[in-house]
């Protein structure tokens, strides 16, 4: 683990060639070679509790990068604005997901001291997004916290444009590491079980873990949601699952 | 949990928010997770003019009693007066 990082705000090539914002964290810890992450941010948007994650990744030795996903809606405004404006313009679309990752994992491994490998981890609807990106792009490791509507369809009446995405599990390219909550109801663990069982059928590797005591957005630091336990132990299982995958 | 349930309807009126009043347009109500009220759910309503940009946005973030008592203070409020003035 390092003290010594820096980020910054920087602007990166994303879907369909549309220059975005982006959050850049990197250690200086003086590494010729490390992993990279690129962080998908929850729901309420490009905030600073997700800018925090990014630097907590540069500091135990990964460069990070969280693409704003609402910057084309709301360039400028608050990340709260910002999440309001998406919702009601229902979501992001999957697409154009996969090309803001895609643009962020790309910048990553230009990094002169990349070593080429790449993760994406994602919470609440980023945990959907992470899964989503991993089934369309060539990454190294995947983290789904906590994402609904993989397997289920969204519940009657909400707006969010998204439909299940489990098929194209046959297309992950990479182990997928899922931390849950066993109080949450989206996912619920009937949803997650069901994940499991179909990464199972395609043999696709992959490991879950589901908190007890623990509903949705437990590793929110900043929210009543917040389950220390269950957060540490969610840590420990991420540095443990990208030391395995995405070290040099 | 994220319930994404959301409504969505037009309204005519104005709201202050952070560079003072505005026409609000459009209202979005939710009930999911605050910003900033300390409750892990609430009823969420978004005042917003979308043609303004995203920050036209006056929002609220109500435990679901206070958003109940707050419709039946809405409701109790127009039918306190003459029904010519709110038709």
């Amino acid at each position: 683990m390092t003290e010594a990082l820096t980020a910054q705000t920087i602007r990166i090539t994303g879907f369909g060639g549309d220059e975005i914002e982006a959050y850049l964290a990197i250690p200086d810890d003086g590494a010729a070679a490390r992993g990279s992450v690129v962080v998908i941010h929850h729901m309420p948007g490009y905030d600073w509790p997700s800018k925090e994650i990014v630097r907590r990744f540069a500091a135990n030795g990964y460069a990070a990068l969280m693409p704003n996903l609402y910057f084309r809606e709301a360039p400028g405004a608050s990340p709260d604005d910002a999440a309001a404006t998406a919702r009601a313009n229902g979501g992001v679309p999957d697409g154009r997901l996969v090309g803001d990752v895609g643009g962020a994992a790309d910048y990553l491994r230009a990094l002169q001291n990349s070593n080429g490998k790449v993760g994406v981890i994602g919470y609440c609807s980023g945990g959907r997004q992470s899964f989503l990106a991993a089934c369309s792009l060539p990454l190294d490791a995947a983290v789904d916290c906590y994402g609904a509507c993989i397997v289920y369809p969204p519940p009657e009446g909400m707006p969010l444009k998204v439909s299940p995405i489990v098929d194209l599990a046959t297309d992950l390219s990479c182990p997928l590491l899922g931390l849950f909550g066993e109080d949450d109801k989206y996912p619920s663990p009937a949803e997650t079980a069901e994940l499991s069982k179909a990464l199972d059928e395609y043999g696709k590797p992959h490991e879950f873990h589901t908190y007890a005591d623990a509903g949705h957005a437990f590793f929110s630091v900043n929210r009543p949601a917040y389950r220390p336990e269950a957060a540490n132990d969610g840590w420990q299982k991420i540095w443990d699952f990208y030391g395995r995958y995405l070290a040099s | 949990m994220c319930t994404y349930n959301t409504e969505m309807i037009e309204i005519n009126g104005s709201g202050k928010g952070a560079s003072g009043w505005f026409s609000l347009t459009d209202a979005t109500v939710y009930f999911d997770h605050p910003v900033h009220a300390m409750a892990e759910h609430t009823l969420n309503i978004d005042f917003r003019n979308p043609g303004q940009g995203p920050s036209a946005r006056v929002a609220v973030e109500l435990t679901a009693e206070s958003a109940r008592a707050l419709a039946a203070a809405i409701e109790a409020a127009l039918a306190s007066v003459p029904a010519a003035l709110v038709s």
